[in-house]
Order: structure tokens, then C-alpha cells, then sequence
């Protein structure tokens, strides 16, 4: 098992991309497991390139002016909202 | 309530008077949204979270004449093997004291084992019907993808998954599906069955009638798994053959790497999924998440409107809202996508899900359905899992590959192990062969 796939600066970092804070507990056992799960996933390796030609086609629909959620709908679950607008920290 | 912690509300919404499900009650697993009543996935992060409307199966449920008793405890946004990972407390097996329930749709099969509730949806995307259907004892169906809407269902991985019925019986499986399964334009990525070559009597299926059915096996299914879960699964081939079907072993060399495959995209998907919990929209905003029992919702606590910027507070939020396994799989599928190892992982993932494909197609080119244990190993003890990420991982091995081929499968009991444990018997068929899979489990249950 390696356990060195990952440091402690590298889960601090992907926490921070991911926008998750993490405990420095977090950040030692996530480095420990992350260790052994990414090795884990090295036998990917050993996959051969492979023809991922999918049958897939787009599916679209008119882009017309149906029914929705009223505004007060769209609002009932935001902590807090503002002249019928939902609420969030300062940008900077 | 249960004593078994099944349900995590119990609020109940009738139906229509009328129905092919009048007079039955379906219990919903509590990622599907139900309008005006509490929908949580698990998941503190949603704790009074009211949507304002219903999943497309939800509004079929109730069309069709379904009570729905209430909705059932699961996983951490289905993140999970066993439901333990619930901000609502773990969900104990009701048949196997001591043992989980299997997740992540535990509390689902849990209320159809004990008798709670006569039917349950759940949802799978990489075994989370199937896996918690076999370790309670009852009847679980991942179908094909595509054939039911997951409009409303709150997303862990696209790409993988479907809800789907847990039933005492495949013909009441069979009944819940087709009311839930057919085309929806809220979801584009539904398909008609009859545009792909059958229809939806599913019920009709359910005749037991395996005579000529020709069974593949694939060794690799039964190489790591557990001596008395074999064991039972070969009684129930037995069982099968006696019936006058046939088997014969196959070679599936692509599904010693779905299990990983598997993880690295819907861990991919999760992470981006799940950045929608900012706690602004909706869910929890820093230091407000409790979890469990808190039942209330402090109106100015939130960071959101207050001091720090964005990027803080959501870092704060999303601590504070998620459990451990939630993060895990966020950080890791956050890595598996970020610059430098997207090829190394996400792509070669890709790789794997094209063979697994492949593989599966050649095999029922040969055989009308594959079958192997649902599971590697009996219901595992209560708590064992949980520090041990990557062999709770391992255990959804069978499972998993299935989800990648996009193929529909059933979970039926196949007896037990010498201890009294449940084991399940997964048949897997081609895709839009619901009644093949269907037709061959009801010669078990």
C-alpha cells in the first residue's frame, strides 16, 4: 500500500478547489485513505484504450415560455433573501 | 416511526382514490422530492429543505392511487454501502440483528422487510436498490437506463442512475415499476420501451416460467466472494436448472476493473453535482447545520449575508452541512478531475466503462440473462464499515458493473447462509429486458 500518493498539502488543496473547510483531523485521516484509495485505482493502468463510440444523439425540446415556480416558490428554501431575491455573502 | 430508524419523517401523502396502486402504501427514499414535505438525502446540509414540487415518480405514485407512508432514511446522498452514513442515524437490518441493512437505500428495503410499508422506491447507482434488497431479504430492480425519469431525484451521478421498486415479491416489483417507468420531458435522457422493442407489462412477466432460459455465470463474480454466500448461490442455480433452465460459466475479464472504473466517475460526477450546496439557495449556511434532531432553523445565524466573502462561506457551509463520506468522495472525485489527472484517472475510467460495456453485450449474445451473488459477502456487523473506506468500496464489486453498462438487473432472495443471513441472487439482462429478468426471478420469489 503506498501511502504516499497524497501529502497533507495536496488534500488541503483539493478541499480548497472543492470549497470544503477540513479540519486538520480531516486533512490527516483523508491523507492516510486517500493513500490506499488512489492506489486502488492505479489497476485502471492496465485498461486498454477502448472505442467509446456511444450511440448518442442530443435531445431538444422549443425553447418556449412554460409554467414554473413562482418567485416565492424559488425563495421558500434560501436562509435569507432580499426584495424577492435570494441573499449571499459579499463577492470580495 | 420504526425501532429500526427506517424512516426519517413519516408524514403521510395520499393519492388518487383510484388505481392500480389504490389501497397500497410506497414508502419513498428521501432523495426523491416530494412536494411540501421535507426531502433531505441523508443529508444534514438539506435539514428543512421543502421542495416545491414533485420528482416525476412521485406525482405517477400518487396518480396510481399510492398512500406514501413516508420517506425512508438512506446514505448520505446515496454515498454509502451499508446506511450508516445518515445525518439521521444509522438503519439496523430488521431481519439480521446486529447486521446492516445494505445501502444506500437501507431504510427502503428495511420498512419492505419488516412489513412498514408494502412496497418502497429506491435509487441505485452502483447497487444502492440491489445491494440493501438482498441483505433484507426482499426483491430489488435497477432498471435499464433510461427507462424511468429521475426528474426530481437529487443527483449523485447522472450518468449511473435510476430509481427503481423493492418489493416482498418480483410480481409486486414488477406492478410498482410499471407505474413509475416510461418517458418523461422533464428528463431527456428517458426512452420508451416501446420504441426500443417491448412495452411495459412488466406484471405479466412474473410468471415463473424459466423453462429453456439459458443462464451465463461469470467466474469473476464468484472469485473473491464469500464461501456461504456461493455456496447459496449455487443452491439457487440449482433451483433454476430443476425448473429447466440451463447455465454455463462465462468470462467477463472487463469487471476486475469496474469497481474502481466505477468510483472514479461517480465520485467525478458527485463532486460536481454537489456543488450546488452553497447554503444560499437553499440547504444550511454556516454554522447553522446540526443534523439529526435540530428543529430549528435560526433565521440570522447564517454567514451568508454577513461578513467574509464566497468562497468562505461556502468552505463553511459545506464543512459544517456534509459528513465524512460526502467530503471523501467530493476531495477525491475533485482530484480525479483536476488539471494533471483527468487522463490518468476520469479518462482511463471512460476506458473501462466502454469495455465493461462491450464485455456485457458479447456475454448475453450468449445467454438471456448473467447471474451472480448480488453481493460478495453477507450483511456485514453494524459499525465495521465505516472506518475502512475502501473495503466498504470493494464490497459493491458485482454490483457496480452493471451500473456502468447502463443494463437493468434484479436482486431476488436466494436463501440464507448456515448463520441465517440473506443472500441475494442479481440477474442481470439486456438493455429494455426487464421481462426477461423479471420472468427468471419470479421463479424465486
Amino acid at each position: 500500500m503506498s501511502d504516499n500518493a497524497v501529502d497533507g498539502d495536496e488534500v488541503a488543496h483539493v478541499a480548497d478547489l472543492a470549497r470544503i473547510d477540513l479540519e486538520e483531523a480531516e486533512v490527516e485521516r483523508f491523507t492516510e485513505q486517500f493513500g490506499e484509495i488512489l492506489s486502488a485505482f492505479e489497476a485502471l493502468d492496465e485498461v486498454p484504450e477502448t472505442n467509446r463510440d456511444a450511440d448518442l444523439t442530443n435531445v431538444m425540446r422549443p425553447d418556449e415560455v412554460r409554467e414554473c415556480l413562482s418567485q416565492e416558490e424559488a425563495l421558500r428554501n434560501a436562509p435569507e433573501s432580499e426584495a424577492g431575491q435570494f441573499k449571499g455573502p459579499k463577492v470580495s | 416511526m420504526t425501532d429500526y430508524n427506517g424512516y426519517i419523517a413519516t408524514d403521510t401523502i395520499e393519492g388518487a382514490e383510484d388505481g392500480p396502486l389504490a389501497g397500497k402504501t410506497v414508502a419513498v427514499k428521501d432523495n426523491i422530492s416530494t412536494k411540501d414535505v421535507q426531502t433531505t438525502a441523508g443529508s444534514a446540509m438539506l435539514e428543512g429543505y421543502v421542495p416545491p414540487y414533485d420528482a416525476t415518480v412521485v406525482e405517477r405514485l400518487k396518480d396510481a392511487g399510492a398512500t406514501i407512508p413516508g420517506k425512508t432514511n438512506m446514505d448520505e446522498f446515496g454515498m454509502g454501502t451499508t446506511t450508516e452514513t445518515s445525518a439521521y442515524g444509522a438503519v439496523e437490518n430488521p431481519v439480521a440483528e446486529g447486521r446492516v441493512p445494505g445501502g444506500s437505500s437501507g431504510g427502503s428495503a428495511a420498512v419492505v422487510a419488516a412489513g412498514d410499508a408494502d412496497l418502497a422506491l429506491g435509487s441505485d447507482t452502483g447497487g444502492s436498490i440491489r445491494c440493501p434488497a438482498a441483505f433484507c431479504g426482499v426483491v430489488g430492480i435497477k432498471p435499464t437506463y433510461g427507462l424511468v425519469s429521475r426528474y426530481g431525484l437529487i443527483a449523485y451521478a447522472n450518468s449511473l442512475e435510476q430509481i427503481g421498486p423493492i418489493a416482498p415479491s418480483v410480481e409486486d416489483a414488477a406492478e410498482l415499476l410499471a407505474v413509475i417507468a416510461g418517458p418523461d420531458e422533464r428528463d431527456g435522457t428517458t426512452r420508451d420501451a416501446r420504441d426500443n422493442g417491448t412495452d411495459y407489462e412488466f406484471a405479466a412477466a412474473a410468471d415463473g416460467d424459466v423453462d429453456g432460459l439459458s443462464i451465463g455465470v461469470p467466474t469473476e463474480l464468484l472469485d473473491g466472494a464469500d464461501e456461504a454466500v456461493v455456496e447459496t448461490f449455487w443452491d439457487a442455480i440449482d433451483e433454476l436448472e430443476s425448473q429447466g433452465a440451463s447455465y454455463h460459466e462465462v468470462a467477463l475479464p472487463s469487471v476486475e476493473h469496474a469497481v474502481e472504473a466505477y468510483y472514479v466517475i461517480a465520485m467525478s460526477e458527485a463532486s460536481s453535482n454537489l456543488a450546488r450546496f452553497d447554503g444560499v439557495r437553499y440547504g444550511t449556511s454556516g454554522s447553522e447545520a446540526t443534523g439529526g434532531s435540530g428543529d430549528e432553523r435560526s433565521e440570522s445565524a447564517g454567514v451568508s449575508g454577513g461578513e467574509g466573502n464566497w468562497n468562505e462561506s461556502f468552505a463553511q457551509a459545506r464543512e459544517e452541512g456534509f459528513g465524512e463520506e460526502v467530503k471523501r468522495r467530493v476531495l477525491l472525485g475533485t482530484y480525479a478531475l483536476s488539471a494533471g489527472y483527468h487522463d490518468k484517472y476520469y479518462k482511463k475510467a471512460q476506458d473501462a466503462r466502454a469495455w465493461v460495456k462491450q464485455d456485457f453485450d458479447e456475454a448475453l449474445s450468449e445467454a438471456d440473462v448473467l447471474a451472480s451473488p448480488t453481493m460478495p459477502v453477507p450483511p456485514m456487523k453494524r459499525g465495521e464499515s465505516l472506518s475502512d473506506p475502501l473495503t466498504m468500496y470493494l464490497a459493491d464489486a458485482n454490483t457496480t458493473p452493471v451500473n456502468l453498462a447502463n443494463l437493468p438487473a434484479i436482486s431476488v432472495p436466494a436463501g440464507e447462509t448456515d448463520d441465517g443471513l440473506p443472500v441475494g441472487l442479481q440477474l442481470v439482462g439486456p438493455a429494455f429486458g426487464e421481462q426477461t429478468i423479471i420472468r427468471a426471478g419470479s421463479a424465486l420469489a
